[in-house]
């Protein structure tokens, strides 16, 4: 890799994903490079969230191989690791149905991220050191920091589950950069907004990408939002990958084209 | 209007259900039929206000959640009682005077209330240790039971085999209760809800079943006596001053338990526990080691019942597997839901309120069972979070905003 191009984070080869007989995802084949925000678009059922859950360790994939290549530390192959490595080793997720921790603050949902970036164990809890005091400390600073970051820093002590709708997810995207990631996988962040909403995160993910330098991979149906924000999209149909390209070409494939709207001569 | 008019209709549907039974007596002796007409009225009026009272607290809980659903800002206002609990000052006043309570009791009630005193905490200790499997943690634990057996044994069998000394075992048992507690925290990681329920179910049967069974080891169901009181520096004591001895350590014990727990549900710990309740593949999802987590939950609740185990068995002086069924499970697991899943004080009061009152109240004892039954009942309809609901930390920011007003 040259210095010129932008190092690859993610890259995906081949990756199968067999449920019985049925197959989800069919050797689908992908790259994610540092400051790229990647859209995965495709009919319902096309085996985008598969894909995700592949990736984040919830699935072992049947073949093929993710590798990450996160900065300063080797490349890892994380095919069948525990979710909670592949978040250890720096790629968070959000959920398609939002998964927030209801009865929990705001301000603990976040915190909650920063728990494998910090080690008090259950000795330092109990006796309450210096140590453990500076760090808790730290994790609700930095949490609050975030939650400014996405807007959400005057629901801090409210619970997470009275938030709107919108707010929840922008939490959960806190709540995900609060682990610390070089990869931020967002699973249909904008269904269910408004336009309004979804005009801000819009500028909320592009704000993740310039200012944070966290990469982005995301599964959307809006695709006013995909349109707007990715550099690369990615096309699945039926667990093939059928195109790649930036969003213009993506617009004129035909391809593309036929597997949204079916035959071009309906169309 | 129509809350009267249906309870009207009520009573008298009961009227006439109870009628053969309770206002026809027929005296055979004497071909006698004797009509017992007062007793139709006392049923009549019963059940009419009892369904009256049941109706209006019904509608007044509906119309709380119709409140709530309208208006955002309404859900979730902190009650009366939630917001005494809040004010520092005053918990702090509450606490010294509770501890002055707990600290005289002993020397204001005789040996008997003391007595009963400790039965109490020691079921506060059960209570406040499933707290954490439980109530934060959220893996319901049917078998708990089984910890504190583990605890008791521990002790009488040492203190019998080997003569060791109640300060000796006390760490002992609870580690002991800790290590079974990891040995049935590792098959069921994968398990969740009611199949985790029936597998500790099974495993706080298979405890006692070996206890009862298994003689050489454990004496069978003849159990073990004349367990050592616990020593202080080889006094001799009578009956009274060691019961005070032992309700000393007792809250002692309970303290230390309050002090633990309380800050470890606002620890790192305690969230990643209540972040596994809550969602179980968002909190693996946000980089938490599932595996670890559980474990330390099943551990650490259990180290309380091992604790309290060996208390049990030097309180007792006396163990055998009868004092360890299924039934103390649900009472400790009451105490919880009663109480109020993930709240100390809740429990507490649960533990005060289910071991306390049907000591007080032998003259209804025959009904405890139903008086219990029914309390759940209507604690579930109406107050399904507990006495007392859990109330997450809030945490002040003065130090950022100071910051960021000064940039």
């Amino acid at each position: 890799m040259s210095d010129t191009t932008k190092r690859t984070l993610l890259e995906v080869k081949g990756l199968t994903m067999d449920f019985g007989g049925l197959r989800a995802v069919d050797s689908i084949d992908l790259t994610v490079s540092e400051g790229e925000i990647a859209a995965l678009i495709g009919p319902n059922g096309a085996g985008k969230t598969t894909f995700f859950n592949c990736v984040t360790g919830i699935y072992t994939p049947t073949d093929g191989d993710i590798l990450i290549h996160p900065k300063d530390k080797p490349t890892r192959r994380v095919n069948g690791s525990k979710p909670n490595m592949v978040t250890t080793l720096g790629m968070a997720r959000t959920f398609q149905n939002i998964r927030l921790f209801p009865d929990m603050t705001v301000l603990e949902n976040v915190m909650i991220g920063r728990h494998c970036r910090t080690k008090t164990g259950l000795t330092g809890a109990i006796l309450r050191g210096k140590a453990a005091r500076k760090e808790e400390q730290e994790i609700v600073e930095s949490s609050y920091t975030l939650l400014e970051k996405v807007g959400l820093g005057e629901f801090a002590n409210e619970y997470s589950k009275n938030l709107p709708y919108g707010a929840q997810r922008r939490l959960e995207i806190a709540r995900a950069m609060a682990t610390e990631p070089f990869l931020l996988l967002l699973d249909e962040p904008a269904a269910g907004m408004n336009p309004q909403e979804t005009a801000d995160l819009d500028a909320l993910i592009c704000r993740i990408r310039d200012v944070e330098k966290i990469a982005i991979l995301l599964i959307e149906h809006d695709m006013k939002l995909v349109m707007n924000i990715s550099d690369t999209i990615h096309v699945m149909e039926y667990g093939k990958k059928i195109a790649t390209g930036t969003p213009q070409q993506i617009k004129d494939n035909p391809k593309v084209i036929e597997a949204y709207l079916g035959e071009e001569t309906e169309a | 209007m129509k809350n009267i008019k249906q309870s009207l209709a009520v009573s008298l549907w009961f009227i006439f259900l109870t009628f053969p039974l309770m206002v026809v007596k027929v005296n055979t002796s004497d071909q006698l039929v004797q009509w017992r007409w007062m007793n139709i009225l006392w049923i009549g009026l019963a059940t009419f206000v009892l369904s009256f009272v049941w109706r209006y607290a019904l509608a007044r809980k509906e119309a709380r959640q119709m409140a709530a659903q309208s208006g955002q800002d309404e859900q979730d206002k902190p009650s009366r009682i939630q917001a005494l609990l809040e004010d520092q000052s005053l918990r702090y006043k509450a606490m010294i005077a509770l501890l002055i309570f707990a600290l005289a009791f002993p020397w204001v009630f005789d040996t008997y209330q003391s007595t009963i005193m400790i039965s109490a905490l020691i079921y506060v200790v059960l209570g406040l240790g499933l707290n954490i499997t439980v109530g934060l943690a959220g893996l319901l634990d049917l078998g708990y039971v089984a910890f504190f057996a583990v605890g008791a044994y521990s002790y009488a069998l040492l203190n019998h085999h080997f003569g060791l000394g109640f300060w000796t075992i006390l760490p002992v048992g609870g580690i002991l209760s800790c290590l079974f507690g990891v040995i049935l925290g590792f098959p069921i990681l994968r398990l969740r809800g009611d199949y985790l329920a029936i597998v500790t179910l099974g495993f706080g049967m298979i405890i006692k079943v070996v206890l009862e069974n298994w003689s050489d080891f454990s004496f069978g169901p003849s159990g073990i006596a004349n367990i050592d009181k616990p020593g202080l520096f080889g006094l001799k004591m009578d009956i009274a001053a060691s019961t005070t001895y032992i309700y000393y350590i007792m809250i002692g014990l309970v303290v230390l338990t309050i002090i633990v727990t309380a800050r470890l549900k606002n620890s790192r710990i305690g969230r990643a526990w209540i972040a596994l309740r809550e969602d179980e593949i968002a909190c693996v999802a946000m980089g938490i080691d599932m595996a670890r987590t559980k474990l330390s939950a099943y551990a650490l609740g259990a180290f309380w019942a091992g604790m309290v185990g060996v208390m049990f068995a030097a309180k007792t002086t006396f163990i055998n597997p009868a004092s360890f069924t299924f039934m103390e499970s649900a009472i400790i697991l009451s105490i919880v839901v009663l109480g109020g899943m993930g709240s100390i004080l809740g429990v507490i009061l649960g533990a005060m309120i289910l071991i306390l009152l049907p000591e007080y109240l032998r003259a209804f004892s025959e009904y405890r069972m139903i008086i219990f039954g029914a309390a759940m009942v209507v604690m579930m309809i109406f107050r399904p979070q507990g006495i007392i609901s859990n109330v997450r930390q809030k945490y002040e920011f003065k130090g950022l905003k100071e910051k960021s007003e000064n940039v």
